[in-house]
C-alpha cells in the first residue's frame, strides 16, 4: 500500500540541505534584470503629476514603466477586471504602484523607486465601516440578505434574547517566501513565466492578456512555493505581469522579488469582519432565532472578495441547526490593500460569530458553553457508528438537519467526535479544576473551551472543481506524473504520487514528481479551498488507471487472462501464471507498441448551488474537527498564554496521517496566531503600520501549547473521494477559535458581566475585556 | 580593507568589499548559495540564519544584517555546509526530515543552521533557541520534536574550527597589531584607542557593533553609509570586568554575553534579556548599541537605569561618567558630543530587589509596549529606597520619579501602592501606536507595580511560569 501511510514530504532531504528551489534560487542569465514598483504615499486621490526623472537617472536602472507605457491590458484582477497593475491616474490606497522601475539589480530597482515626485489630488480616504456605510462604498449594489425560516417572527417568540457586536481583525498571511516572478523571454515572443503561485492558470491568462498574447504563447512553471495559505492565489499576478511586460520592453529576463515590507503594503489579507447578532434561545440553550450582520473591509478591488463573504455566510451555521436565520452580508469598498483569499476563505470569520454567539449564549444562562454547542448540534448521521441520540433530542421539535442554505447534512459526526474530545482530553475535570483555580487565584485566571469545526469542501464557484492530470510510464518502469495542483508545503504532489503508485502497486521512490506547468495540464484550478488531493487526486488516478488497463490488457494475453485479473501489488505484475516486474511490463507493453501516456479528468458530483438565492448543494461534503484549548491570563496586563490543545480531527481515511498532522498543528496555530498576537494596524491616513515581522507578529516557537495532543479521527469519507480521504488543508485553521473562547472564559472568571472580547485577543483587548467582566462597560 | 573568513570550510579574503552588503546578498547573488533564503530582510524571522564560529564561541546569526566587514575571522557555516563531509546529514537535518519537520521548507535552512549551532553547544532550551526563527506552516510541534531527538546524537566535529586556524585566519588580516591609524572613510579599528581617534575625527561616522539597527538602515531604509567604523575587532571593548563596586562591561559585549554575566546577580534582568530579542539578534547586538542608539523602547535602560548604572564615555582620549538616565535627554537626542562614543556601562553591586516586565504583543522576539523596572529596597516593611524606570512611556527610558516618592518613606503596603497609581500620569504620557494605545500602557505600567507587590506577597502573576 502506498496511501494511507505517514510518509515524509518527498522533498524533506532538499529542505534541510538547502537544496530545494524556490524562485528566486533559480539560476538565471547574466543579463537578468530585476523590478520595483514605486507606491503611492496616500490612500485616495489623482495623481496630477508623475515626475520619473530622477527614477530614471538613478543607478542600474535600464527603464521606467507606467500605466501609458503598458501595450495591452492593464489590469491583473482574478475577477472583474477593475485591478490595474499600475495606477491609471486614480489612487486606491497607500501602497498602490504607479509606476515600475527595471534595473540591475534589486537594490537599484527598490532604491530608484523611492525617487518618483508624484504630484497628487488628496481625497478624503473611506478607511472604516462607518465611512464605507455612509459612502455607500461597496461592492455588489446592497447587502446580501439570504435566510430560511421566520427570524423575526422566532425571535419574538423567543423566551430568551441577546445581541452583541463582535470584531475580528484581518490577518497577514507571512508565508515565508515573499511573493516573486522570473519572466524569461522566448523566440517568437513567447514567454516563460516562473512564478510562485497557488494559480499558474491564472498567471497564464494575465500574462497573455498583458502582452496580447493566446494563450498557448505562455508558459507558466511552478515547481514549489514558500507558503502560500490563500495569499498566492492571485496576488502574484501584479509580479508575473510586470516581469513579463519588462521582458518584453527589454528583450531580457526579469525577476522580481518583493521585499517585505513591499509585500505587506501591496498585497491584500484576510477580510476582517464586523459581526452585529441578535439570538434568541430557550432555557435549555437551544437556539431559535439567529440575525447575523456581517460587515466586512473589502479594500480597493473586488478580487475575491465576494467568494469570500458568500463563505462566510455559508459557515455562519457551523455545526449547528439554526432553523430560523437571517444573514445580511455587506462588502464595503475601502481604501485599503485588496483583501484577498487566506485558508479557510471567510469561513473562519462566519464560524467564529456563530461561536461568539455560543459563548454569549452560555454566559446569559450560567451554562457550560459546551452544553450549548451540543444542544444546537446538528443530528448525527446515521449508520454503526452512530451514538444513539441525547434524550433531550425527542423535544426538539425544529431540528431539520438542513443548512441555512437548504443543503441536508447527511454526514454529521461532531456527536461522536465531540464525546470521544472530551474524554480524551478530560475535559469535565479540567473545567472543574479550572473553575477552582479561578477561585482561588486573584491575578492569573484560566479559561477553557471547546469548539468544533464543520467545514464545507468544495469552490462554491461550481465550474472550478475540475482538475486534469499527465501521466507517463517509461520503457523502465519509473513514472513521470503531472497534474494541476501546486505544492506549497501542504504535502500535496507527496499524496498525489502515493495515489499514482497505489495504481500501478509500485514503490512512491518511481514516481517522479515535477513542478506544476501549464504545458501539461491545461486550465487548472487554483490550489485552493482545500481541494488539491481531492481533485488533483482524483484525476491522477484517471490517468493511471487509463494506463494500468492498457498494460493490463496487454499482459493478459500473454498471462492467458482477462484484463481484469491481472493485479498490480508490491512493485510486481502478475498475469495468470506470469508475473514480472512493473518495469519489465513497462518494457514489454512498450515493444507491443501500446501507448504508457495518458491524461486524467475529474470533476466533482452532485454539485449545484444558486449564490444569488443563497440556496443549494455548495458543497461535496463536509470536515468535521473539534479542539479543547486551555489558556491563562494575566488580568494586570492582559498578558495570555495557551497551555493545551487538545484536537481531534476528520481528515476521513487518511492518505498520509502524517501529513495531516502536520496541516491539523499548523492551521491550529495559524488560527489561534490570528486571534492572539496576529494585529493590522492602519493608521488614521491608511497606512499600515505593521508592515514587517518587526511589528506583525505571528505566533513564534514558544507560542505554540505547551501541550499538544492531535489526533485523527477514523472517519471515512461517506462521499466517493480519492481512497476516501477528505481535504484538510483549511479546516484546521478554525480549530484556533477554541484558544479566543478559552480566552472569553478566562475573562468571564473576572466578573460577572459578558466580556465581549474581540480578536485579535492582545494583551490590550484582553486587559480591556477583564474591565468589561467586572465593570460591566 | 581586507577580511578574511571561512565559509563552509573554505577560506575566503576579500580586499575592500562593498562594506554594506550582506552576507545574505553576498552568499546569493556571488557564491550561488541559495540555501540560505531571505524572509524578512530585517532579522526577525530567521530565514536567512547562519552558523557562525570563533574562538571559545558557535552562535547563529541572521545573515540578512550581518555586514561582510564583520566576517573577518570568523568560519561561516551556511545550510549547504552542515551536512557531514561524506554526505550524510547532520543529526538535526536527519531529526527534521523524520519527524516532519519541514513543510513548505522556506524556513528550514534557517531552523537547520540554528538547531546544529545549538546542537554543538550542547544547548536544548530549544523555544529560546530557535525564537527567532519563524514557520508559518508547522506550528512548531515537529521542529521541536526533531530538536528533542537530536539531542542525544553525537557533536558533529566536522563543524568545529580548530583555534589554530582562527589565530592563521586573523593573523592573515592586514591591520596587523591595530595600533595604525586607518586610512580610508571605512575601517575596522583593532583597539578603543585606534577607535577613539578615528571617531574624533569623522563624527559623521557610522559606528557598527552589531548591526542590529544599523543593517535596517541599510537594507530597509536604503541609506548608503559613506564613513563607517566597523567595531568587531576590537576587542577591548569586549571586556566584562568586575571591579570592587560594580560590574564594568564593554560597549561591545554582546547581550548573550551579558546574559551569562548578570545570571547570578539579578535573575529578573536576565530573563528580560531572554526575551530581549532571538538568540541570533542576541549574539549580534551589543550593550553599547542598545544604549547608545537612543531608542525610547530599548529594552536595557530602563532596568540598567533601575540598577543605577552609568555611562563610561570617551571623546579621544578625554573620558567622562554620568548617570545612565542622565544620557536621555529627549527623543533622539542624547548627551553624547560629536564624535564621542559610549566605552561602558557600570553597574553597581547591590542586593537584587529588580524585578523587570517586559509587556509586548508576543513574548518572544518582539519589541515592548512597556518595560518596567522596579528596584525598591524595603527594610522593617519601609520602602526605603526605589528606582523605577521605564521603556515605551516617553520619548525616552525615564525614571518614575514621582512614583519613587510616593512610595519612599512609605510602609510596603497595598494601601501605599493604591495611593501612588496617580503619580504615573505625572511622570507619564505616553502615546499610541501600532503596540498598544496610551491608556492601555498607563494601565499596564500601573499594574506592573501592582505585579511587583502581589510578587512580594507570594500570589502567582506571571503567566509564563504556569504550567497547563
Amino acid at each position: 500500500m502506498s496511501v494511507h501511510r505517514s510518509l515524509g514530504h518527498d522533498s524533506g532531504t532538499l529542505h534541510v540541505t538547502g537544496a530545494a528551489r524556490y524562485v528566486d534560487d533559480i539560476p538565471t542569465p547574466s543579463n537578468t534584470l530585476h523590478l520595483a514598483f514605486g507606491l503611492a504615499g496616500i490612500a485616495a486621490g489623482r495623481i496630477t503629476g508623475m515626475d520619473l526623472s530622477d527614477v530614471a537617472s538613478a543607478e542600474g536602472v535600464i527603464a521606467v514603466l507606467t500605466a501609458d507605457d503598458l501595450p495591452f491590458a492593464n489590469d491583473v484582477s482574478p475577477s472583474v477586471h477593475d485591478e490595474p497593475l499600475l495606477s491609471d491616474g486614480t489612487i486606491h490606497y497607500l501602497g498602490q504602484p504607479l509606476f515600475l522601475v527595471i534595473a540591475t539589480s534589486q537594490l537599484y530597482a527598490r532604491k530608484a523607486a523611492r525617487l518618483g515626485k508624484i504630484s497628487v489630488q488628496e481625497t478624503p480616504p473611506i478607511l472604516t465601516v462607518e465611512d464605507a456605510l455612509a459612502a455607500d462604498s461597496r461592492f455588489e449594489g446592497g447587502p446580501v440578505v439570504w435566510s430560511a425560516g421566520d427570524a423575526k417572527t422566532a425571535m419574538k417568540a423567543s423566551p430568551h434574547t441577546v445581541e452583541g457586536r463582535f470584531e475580528v481583525g484581518g490577518q497577514e498571511h507571512f508565508y515565508l517566501e515573499g511573493q516573486s516572478s522570473l519572466a524569461l523571454p522566448q523566440e517568437n515572443g513567447d514567454m516563460v513565466v516562473h512564478c510562485s503561485t497557488q494559480h499558474p492558470s491564472e498567471i497564464q491568462h494575465k500574462v497573455a492578456d498583458a502582452l496580447g498574447l493566446p494563450m498557448h504563447a505562455v508558459r507558466v512553471e511552478t515547481r514549489r512555493m514558500g507558503g502560500g495559505f490563500g495569499g498566492k492565489e492571485s496576488q502574484g499576478n501584479a509580479l508575473a505581469v510586470a516581469c513579463a511586460l519588462a521582458a518584453r520592453a527589454t528583450g531580457r529576463p526579469c525577476k522580481m522579488r518583493y521585499d517585505r515590507d513591499d509585500d505587506m503594503m501591496i498585497t491584500g489579507k484576510r477580510h476582517d469582519i464586523r459581526i452585529y447578532y441578535r439570538v434568541g434561545f430557550d432555557k435549555s440553550g437551544r437556539l431559535q432565532a439567529v440575525d447575523f450582520k456581517h460587515f466586512l473591509r473589502c479594500g480597493w478591488a473586488q478580487d475575491l472578495s465576494l467568494p469570500v463573504a458568500d463563505r462566510a455566510m455559508l459557515h455562519a451555521d457551523n455545526a449547528y441547526d439554526l432553523p430560523d436565520i437571517r444573514i445580511e452580508s455587506h462588502r464595503l469598498k475601502t481604501n485599503h490593500q485588496s483583501a484577498t483569499a487566506f485558508r479557510g476563505f471567510g469561513g473562519p470569520q462566519g464560524m467564529i460569530g456563530i461561536e461568539r454567539v455560543m459563548d454569549h449564549v452560555a454566559h446569559e444562562l450560567g451554562m457550560d458553553p459546551l452544553a450549548v454547542r451540543r444542544a444546537n448540534y446538528y443530528s448525527e448521521a446515521g449508520g454503526p457508528s452512530a451514538p444513539p441520540h441525547p434524550p433531550e433530542d425527542i423535544f426538539r421539535q425544529k431540528k431539520k438537519n438542513r443548512t441555512p442554505y437548504g443543503m441536508e447534512v447527511t454526514d454529521f459526526v461532531l456527536g461522536a467526535l465531540t464525546d470521544k474530545l472530551e474524554g480524551s482530553s478530560g475535559y469535565q475535570a479540567r473545567r472543574a479544576a479550572v473553575a477552582e483555580w479561578n477561585a482561588t487565584h486573584e491575578v492569573l485566571k484560566r479559561g477553557l473551551a471547546l469548539t468544533p469545526v464543520k467545514f464545507g469542501i468544495s469552490f462554491t464557484l461550481t465550474h472550478l472543481n475540475q482538475a486534469g492530470a499527465l501521466v507517463h510510464v517509461y520503457q523502465d518502469g519509473s513514472v513521470m506524473l503531472n497534474h494541476g495542483g501546486t505544492e506549497m508545503g501542504q504535502g500535496l504532489f507527496l499524496k498525489v504520487a502515493q495515489v499514482a503508485a497505489e495504481v500501478f502497486g509500485i514503490g512512491v521512490a518511481q514516481v517522479k514528481i515535477t513542478a506544476t506547468d501549464t504545458a501539461k495540464v491545461p486550465n487548472t484550478s487554483a490550489t485552493a479551498a482545500s481541494s488539491g488531493s481531492d481533485l488533483n487526486g482524483m484525476a491522477v488516478r484517471a490517468a493511471c488507471q487509463t494506463i494500468r488497463d492498457r498494460i493490463a490488457a496487454h499482459m493478459a494475453q500473454s498471462g492467458h487472462c482477462a484484463p481484469d485479473e491481472v493485479t498490480f501489488a508490491g512493485g510486481q505484475v502478475r498475469a495468470g501464471q506470469k508475473q514480472v516486474s512493473f518495469a519489465q511490463a513497462a518494457q514489454s507493453a512498450y515493444q507491443a507498441r501500446v501507448s504508457l501516456s495518458s491524461t486524467g479528468f475529474y470533476k466533482t458530483p452532485d454539485l449545484q448551488w444558486d449564490r444569488v438565492k443563497g440556496k443549494g448543494r455548495p458543497f461535496y461534503y463536509f470536515a468535521y474537527g473539534a479542539a479543547v484549548t486551555e489558556v491563562v491570563i494575566d488580568t494586570l496586563t492582559g498578558e495570555n498564554r495557551i497551555l493545551r490543545a487538545d484536537i481531534l480531527h476528520d481528515a476521513g481515511r487518511s492518505l498520509n496521517p502524517a501529513l495531516d498532522i502536520g496541516q491539523i498543528e499548523g492551521g491550529y496555530v495559524q488560527g489561534a496566531g490570528w486571534l492572539t498576537t496576529e494585529e493590522l494596524v492602519w493608521d488614521g491616513q491608511g497606512r499600515l503600520r505593521t508592515h514587517a515581522p518587526s511589528t506583525y507578529k505571528i505566533p513564534a516557537c514558544s507560542d505554540r501549547p505547551d501541550v499538544f495532543n492531535v489526533d485523527l479521527f477514523d472517519n471515512e469519507n461517506r462521499e466517493n473521494t480519492i481512497h476516501r480521504s477528505k481535504a484538510v488543508g483549511e479546516p484546521p485553521f478554525m480549530l484556533g477559535i477554541s484558544a479566543l473562547m478559552a480566552l472569553s472564559d478566562a475573562c468571564a472568571a473576572c466578573g460577572p458581566h459578558y466580556p465581549g472580547l474581540d480578536g485579535p485577543a492582545t494583551p490590550e483587548r484582553v486587559l480591556a475585556a477583564v474591565r468589561r467582566a467586572r465593570d460591566g462597560i | 580593507m581586507e577580511i578574511t573568513f571561512l565559509l563552509n570550510g573554505e577560506t575566503v579574503r576579500l580586499t575592500d568589499p562593498d562594506p554594506t552588503q550582506t552576507l545574505l546578498d553576498w552568499l546569493r547573488t556571488k557564491n550561488g548559495l541559495t540555501g540560505t533564503k531571505e524572509g524578512c530582510n530585517e532579522g526577525d524571522c530567521g530565514a536567512c540564519t547562519v552558523m557562525v564560529s570563533e574562538p571559545g564561541r558557535i552562535t547563529a546569526l541572521n545573515a540578512c544584517i550581518l555586514f561582510l566587514p564583520q566576517l573577518h575571522g570568523r568560519a561561516i557555516h551556511t545550510v549547504e555546509g552542515i551536512a557531514s563531509p561524506d554526505g550524510a546529514l547532520h543529526p538535526v537535518q536527519q531529526a527534521m526530515v523524520n519527524h516532519h519537520g519541514s513543510q513548505c521548507g522556506f524556513c528550514t535552512p534557517g531552523f537547520v543552521t540554528s538547531m546544529a549551532a545549538a546542537h554543538q553547544n550542547g544547548q536544548t532550551d530549544h523555544d529560546d533557541r530557535l525564537a527567532g526563527n519563524l514557520c508559518r506552516c508547522t506550528g512548531y510541534a515537529p521542529i521541536i520534536k526533531a530538536a528533542k531527538a537530536a539531542e542525544t546524537e553525537v557533536r558533529a566535529d566536522w563543524l568545529d574550527t580548530p583555534d589554530f586556524i582562527f589565530t592563521e585566519i586573523l593573523r592573515g588580516g592586514p591591520e596587523g597589531t591595530g595600533a595604525e591609524p586607518p586610512t580610508g572613510p571605512v575601517c575596522a579599528p583593532q583597539t578603543g584607542d585606534v577607535l577613539a581617534a578615528f571617531y574624533a575625527d569623522n563624527p559623521d561616522a557610522t559606528l557598527i557593533a552589531g548591526a542590529t539597527d544599523v543593517g535596517l538602515w541599510v537594507t530597509k531604509h536604503l541609506r548608503d553609509l559613506p564613513k563607517i567604523a566597523f567595531l568587531n575587532r576590537c576587542d577591548d571593548l569586549k571586556q566584562i570586568d568586575e571591579t570592587g563596586d560594580s560590574l564594568r562591561v564593554g560597549a561591545m559585549v554582546t547581550i548573550d554575553r551579558l546574559y551569562d554575566a548578570m545570571q547570578n546577580r539579578h535573575p529578573s534582568f536576565v530573563e528580560m534579556l531572554r526575551r530581549f530579542a532571538s538568540a541570533q539578534i542576541r549574539a549580534a547586538a551589543t550593550i553599547g548599541g542598545n544604549i547608545a542608539n537612543g531608542s525610547p523602547i530599548g529594552d536595557t535602560p530602563p532596568a540598567l537605569i533601575a540598577l543605577g548604572a552609568t555611562l563610561e564615555l570617551r571623546h579621544r582620549d578625554t573620558r567622562r561618567t554620568l548617570p545612565l538616565e542622565d544620557f536621555f535627554l529627549d527623543y533622539g537626542k542624547q548627551d553624547r558630543k560629536p564624535g564621542e562614543f559610549v566605552e561602558a556601562i557600570r553597574i553597581p553591586k547591590q542586593a537584587d530587589h529588580l524585578k523587570v516586565y517586559k509587556l509586548s504583543k508576543r513574548f518572544d522576539q518582539d519589541i515592548s509596549a512597556v518595560l518596567g523596572a522596579f528596584n525598591i529596597t524595603i527594610e522593617k516593611g519601609i520602602v526605603t529606597n526605589s528606582r523605577i524606570a521605564f521603556g515605551g512611556m516617553a520619548g525616552i527610558p525615564k525614571r518614575a520619579r514621582h512614583v519613587e516618592a510616593a512610595l519612599t518613606g512609605q510602609p510596603w503596603a497595598g494601601a501605599t501602592i493604591t495611593k501612588a497609581l496617580p503619580a504615573f500620569e505625572q511622570d507619564f504620557t505616553p502615546m499610541s501606536d501600532m503596540r498598544a494605545s496610551a491608556g492601555y500602557r498607563l494601565s499596564a505600567a500601573q499594574n506592573m507595580l501592582r505585579r511587583v507587590w502581589h510578587e512580594d506577597q507570594g500570589t502567582p502573576a506571571n503567566v509564563l511560569e504556569v504550567a497547563p
